[in-house]
């Protein structure tokens, strides 16, 4: 337990200087950017007098060097004070807090899936390698791959809402309706079918090629060889050898894909009217919110980081082999 | 040169790729002749469906533009933005790579921290920041998908470049008394190419599929026709005319697929052995 500790705080540790460093750039792009939120501001009021820009640039502390700023910047993002959202009439860290829970449930239910079924899909396709259904399994990976995914969803919309009638559009729940709270569940799974196929399929073929690719690799070992020879069935080597071996490059994988997830869910969010952390990205980029815009890239990066020790823990708790240091 | 194209050649899935992705280019270099008119002109009546009549075998969008002529212009927009920007992804991702692992020491851990913090970052989400906030132009989407895009290739370059200071001909070179630049950019690279080639091409497919979900956004060049662009225009006519959004969808898919194929066929290709496990 202590040695879990330990860990974990060299874990938070090195983040430090990753976070710090996001935190600056920040800061220089805010500074970077043609126009500040007084210009903003004062452009959409219909213009304003040389001396009310000056005082609002006071206000906000747009007049001072950027070494004050970035300072200033710094010392906010540490008692996590992400600046105010002068659209939302805001704070930046209480909007974020209040999508997030959406997006998280949309990130983790794709994964689950595009995880489950890339194993079953990518086992399959192992065990018949060079047979119609790895052919089968491995064009649809292909196709799937390619697929951008804000297209498959409007497609799906086209097909499952529109021509059919069977699902929700987008949204995330029926408004103006009383339902009890079951009801309000099954409401919610029906709006997140949709949502969670489009961003669930890049990576289902994501996993299916990797877990295709990695239980090949292992059934090549000597270990395998041996397994067959003590006169063990096909399906026991396949799933009691080969697999658990296998599936340790996919917990890999798992972590390197978070970043990508996110930037996924911007667009499927977008797609489908998902009130989540990248819906609020794209609002933000069109209401030329940059403290809001800057703030959710720091809590992305931020997620990405803390799920990412969350995958190195899994790790090591699969495989006795591997030491956490 | 010629064994790598034979064994490429013999790689069917490789060479279907190869087909389309030529298809692909023609439909770029040919979109200034076939349709010299803007595309975004409107040449027709709003909303012809594809087939009705044969002067718009594609039909029309909502706002009588040619979507034919959109998609053979869109052509030309994701191709070159999808090279440009690999190209700088590259040049970045190589020089960093190969500066960390050629120098080693606190050169390269230097170089290693801005790598994790860059690959910290969710990249889709840093270029829609870039693109927000520098204002979107074909130039600022090539430097925002180059910028977010080069830590693989960096950290491919250092591994390669690792290895290969400790080979002997290196040794030699540095014995001889060579410049390090020298060494690195006339002996180093040519034998670090071949990986770099394939992650590079494959790249040139991610890159499309980013500049097409940001022009879907409404962060793409408003002076150019881009098939992101047409579909997130389109989208508002989705249950009218749901050609407009499925024609440059299929466009993308194609083109990805296409680069996919042939970059694995790359790999294959340079690498036989791996091929025949």
């Amino acid at each position: 337990m202590p040695r879990l500790v330990g860990y974990l705080a060299r874990r938070v540790l090195q983040a430090v200087p990753i976070l710090l460093g996001i935190a600056i750039f920040n800061c220089l792009l805010l500074h970077l950017a043609p126009g500040d939120a007084a210009d903003v501001l004062a452009g959409e009021a219909g213009g304003a007098s040389e001396e009310y820009l000056a005082q609002m640039k006071a206000k906000f502390g747009l007049d001072q060097p950027l070494y004050v700023q970035l300072g200033r910047y710094l010392a906010n993002v540490a008692t996590l004070d992400l600046g105010f959202s002068f659209r939302h009439n805001m704070a930046v860290a209480d909007l974020i807090g209040g999508r997030l829970p959406a997006t998280l449930l949309l990130m983790v239910t794709a994964v689950a899936v595009a995880f489950a079924l890339g194993i079953v899909l990518g086992v399959t396709a192992a065990r018949h390698v060079r047979r119609p259904i790895d052919g089968l399994v491995s064009v649809i990976a292909l196709l799937a791959y390619a697929t951008p995914i804000f297209w498959i969803g409007l497609m799906m919309i086209l097909l499952f809402s529109v021509h059919l009638g069977w699902l929700p559009s987008g949204g995330m729940m029926t408004v103006g309706t009383d339902l009890s709270a079951f009801d309000r569940l099954a409401d919610i799974a029906r709006h997140m079918v949709l949502p969670t196929v489009t961003l669930a399929l890049f990576y289902l073929a994501l996993y299916t090629r990797l877990m295709r690719a990695s239980m090949l690799e292992i059934y090549g070992q000597d270990f395998v060889t041996t397994a067959r020879a003590k006169g063990l069935d096909e399906r026991r080597v396949a799933y009691r050898h080969v697999f658990r071996n296998a599936v340790l490059p996919m917990i890999t994988m798992l972590g390197l894909q978070v970043g990508s997830l996110l930037g996924g869910s911007v667009l499927v969010e977008t797609v489908f009217g998902w009130p989540g952390l990248g819906r609020l990205a794209f609002e933000a980029v069109f209401q030329r919110d940059h403290n809001l815009l800057l703030g959710i890239l720091l809590v992305s990066s931020l997620l990405v980081v803390g799920i990412n020790v969350l995958v190195d823990l899994a790790y090591a708790k699969l495989d006795p082999r591997i030491e956490l240091r | 040169m010629k064994d790598f194209l034979r064994r490429f050649a013999r790689n069917r899935p490789a060479l279907a790729g190869a087909v389309i992705l030529l298809a692909v280019v023609a439909m770029a270099l040919l979109a200034p002749t076939l349709y010299p008119d803007n595309p975004w002109d409107m040449v027709a009546e709003p909303f012809l469906a594809p087939g009705a009549d044969p002067g718009y075998p594609l039909g029309t969008d909502m706002m009588g533009r040619d979507l034919a002529a959109g998609i053979f212009h869109g052509a030309r927009v994701s191709l070159v933005v999808g090279l440009v920007a690999t190209a700088v992804a590259v040049l970045l991702g190589v020089t960093i790579g190969a500066l960390a692992g050629y120098f080693g020491g606190w050169v390269d851990d230097v170089l290693m921290r801005l790598t994790e913090l860059f690959q910290t970052i969710p990249a889709f989400l840093f270029a829609i920041v870039l693109v927000a906030i520098f204002q979107p132009s074909v130039t600022t989407v090539v430097l925002a998908i180059g910028v977010v895009s080069w830590p693989p290739v960096a950290r491919l370059t250092r591994g390669e470049f690792l290895s290969l200071r400790s080979r002997e001909f290196v040794q030699a070179c540095i014995a001889m008394g060579m410049g390090d630049l020298r060494i690195i950019v006339l002996h180093c690279l040519p034998n670090a190419l071949a990986p770099i080639v394939v992650t590079g091409s494959l790249m040139v497919a991610t890159a499309i599929l980013t500049e097409a979900g940001l022009a879907f956004l409404g962060l793409g060049d408003p002076n150019v026709m881009s098939w992101g662009t047409i579909i997130g225009a389109g989208r508002e006519v989705l249950r009218t005319a749901w050609y407009v959004c499925a024609l440059p969808g299929i466009a993308i898919l194609l083109t990805v697929l296409a680069i996919n194929l042939v970059g694995e066929g790359v790999n294959d290709a340079l690498n036989p052995k791996l091929r025949n496990r």
